[in-house]
């Protein structure tokens, strides 16, 4: 089968892999009908995720057709088309007990911090992921859902994350009716964020981003107000002026550790690899949001330690609410509104691409061209 | 020690505050869910491993599923060994890791060259996209880089012609790639 190939930071390509296998009774293997690359992707192909070793496939946004199951499972059959949350979790440990998919303890051996995720690094358990033809799929009785007859594939593919983590991002943020919500970053989970927030009652919705094509998105599709901070001599100032010099009553971090906009944080984070990606996001989040607000992150960051304004969160008594979205528990109430029209996951979508054309996809993706905003793969054909 | 210190039936008010509902974390942490505490849930069945998992030391047991991809090998299969002593909260785990992985790239380039695979790098960098989309940029990197190894060539030159240095050192330089294209 083909796969896409990781060779080193920047370089990816598609090469001929072994058709995976069954390895455990609730192993499922599924032909990839949709794969998409996430922005959290980008911090695997820049280099930035400790333990991403040459020779993996990334790819943890996919849907397909079950192929084939183990003799454990009860739920899906053949034939099924199914969307698969990006967590592996297994349904019975503790975590996933609660309802925390995000955090399973039956899913990543090289790490206790965070549990299994497809085609994301050995830190996240070393598992191939779904930018290919075919992919194993773990616990499959646990993660995915079938999709149902009235769904656009395009819609459930986006299901798999980006969805659950813009509106878990905003969930977060406990917010209230008329609160003043600022998103950071106009990515696909930055913008599923901020018009979530309306569904939460939010009474304004602000988007800061630095790339006018993704702003020019924010401000009709979430709606919301957008600003580039490259056009701004302090964001911080700015939305504190736009507060009544309170700040936001809701921050929400959906940049993670591949920010622009501090050269500092640059240098040490994306540059020298130092810290755990460059936290600038964080940092204005942190700062923006009012004494007493939540600030909420859904952002990636790596594992070891980051420069973060820690001595604000305890001086203006901010909560810090963050996590990895747990896909599985969000999805009833997604399909829900889905259905209902008021969320419209794949009008996100700008560029459909075979997965022969993967490097170029990534290299678009990554440099922010052609107004990009969610490319989706097609690995088996259209 | 007494297992209860105080009878806290005895506390007037005693629990009032333990309404899971006004429970902040919720549903982070979801008490009402939670009636296990520590490692006693049923266990999936356990995965075997035909390939090496590297293990965090802050697990008392093996995850009952886990990921097989790209087992380690080479010297950053040896340092990744090494790393995985240390625990999560060590910076140099982590850091180790780093450095295995930049490693593993050049292990990568002699691995598909012994397969007899030159690497078409700039296909891989998706050098046809930023044709396509972003010619004056490419065309500014290009001169950019044109421009540097010209300049490097020049300044070796004009040191050899001074130090008389061997001849070599100078058209390495020139064959360096870029390292990205971003
Ligand atoms: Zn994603
Ligand atoms: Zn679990």
């Amino acid at each position: 089968m083909l796969a896409m190939n990781y060779r080193g930071p920047y370089r990816v390509r598609v090469d001929e892999k072994p058709m995976p296998a069954i390895l455990h009774p609730e192993d499922a293997i599924v032909r990839v009908t949709r794969s998409c690359i996430c922005g959290s992707d980008l911090h695997l192909y820049h280099g930035m995720v400790p333990d991403t070793r040459v020779g993996t496939t990334f790819g943890h946004e996919f849907c397909g057709v079950v192929e084939q199951v183990g003799p454990e499972v009860r739920n899906l059959k053949p034939g099924d088309h199914v969307l698969v949350p990006f967590n592996i979790a297994c349904g019975k440990c503790e975590f996933c007990q609660q309802g925390l998919f995000g955090n399973c303890h039956e899913s990543n051996a090289q790490a206790t911090a965070v549990g299994g995720i497809f085609g994301y690094s050995h830190t996240a358990g070393g598992y191939d992921g779904g930018q290919a033809q075919y992919v194993r799929v773990p616990y499959a009785d646990v993660g995915p859902m079938v999709i149902p007859d009235w769904m656009d594939p395009d819609d459930a593919v986006l299901l798999t994350d980006v969805v659950p983590t813009g509106y878990q991002a905003a969930e977060m943020g406990g917010i209230r009716p008329g609160d003043t919500v600022v998103v950071f970053g106009a990515g696909p989970v930055g913008l599923m964020a901020a018009r979530s927030a309306w569904l939460f009652g939010a009474g304004r919705v602000i988007v800061i981003d630095h790339i006018e094509y993704r702003l020019d998105f924010a401000r009709t599709y979430c709606p919301a107000e957008v600003y580039n901070f490259r056009e701004i001599d302090d964001i911080v100032v700015f939305l504190k002026k736009q507060t009544d010099s309170l700040g936001a009553d809701v921050c929400i971090d959906a940049v993670g550790g591949d920010a622009a906009g501090n050269a500092l944080q640059t240098l040490i984070g994306t540059k020298l690899k130092l810290e755990a990606g460059n936290a600038i996001a964080l940092h204005w989040a942190i700062n923006s949001v009012k004494k007493g607000g939540v600030v909420s992150i859904v952002g990636v960051y790596g594992p070891t330690g980051n420069i973060v304004p820690i001595g604000n969160v305890v001086n203006k008594g901010i909560t810090l609410r963050a996590n990895q979205a747990s896909v599985k528990r969000l999805l009833p109430r997604l399909v829900e509104h889905i259905r209902e029209g008021r969320i419209d996951p794949k009008a996100m979508i700008t560029h459909r691409v075979p997965l022969a054309d993967i490097a170029d996809a990534y290299h678009l993706f990554s440099a922010k061209l052609d107004g990009c905003i969610k490319p989706v793969l097609l690995p088996n054909g259209a | 020690m007494s297992e209860n210190l105080v009878d806290t039936s005895t506390i007037r008010g005693w629990g009032a505050d333990a309404n899971s509902d006004n429970d902040p974390t919720f549903p982070i942490r979801h008490r009402e869910a939670q009636e296990t505490r520590g490692l006693t849930w049923t266990r999936p069945t356990q995965q075997d491993a035909d390939v090496e998992i590297l293990q965090s030391v802050e697990h008392n047991r093996r995850p009952a599923v886990i990921g097989t991809s790209t087992p380690p090998s080479g010297i950053s299969g040896m340092i990744r060994r090494y790393a995985f002593r240390r625990s999560e909260s060590d910076w140099l785990h982590w850091l180790l890791l780093m450095g295995a992985d930049r490693l593993n790239v050049v292990e990568g380039v002699i691995d598909d060259l012994g397969k007899g695979h030159v690497p078409n790098i700039p296909a891989e960098m998706g050098a046809r996209a930023e044709w396509k989309h972003n010619k004056k940029g490419l065309v500014t990197k290009a001169a950019v880089l044109a421009g540097l190894t010209t300049a490097t060539i020049l300044v070796f030159r004009a040191r050899r012609s001074k130090d008389e240095a061997k001849p070599g050192d100078a058209d390495m330089l020139a064959l360096s790639p870029p390292e990205t294209f971003s």
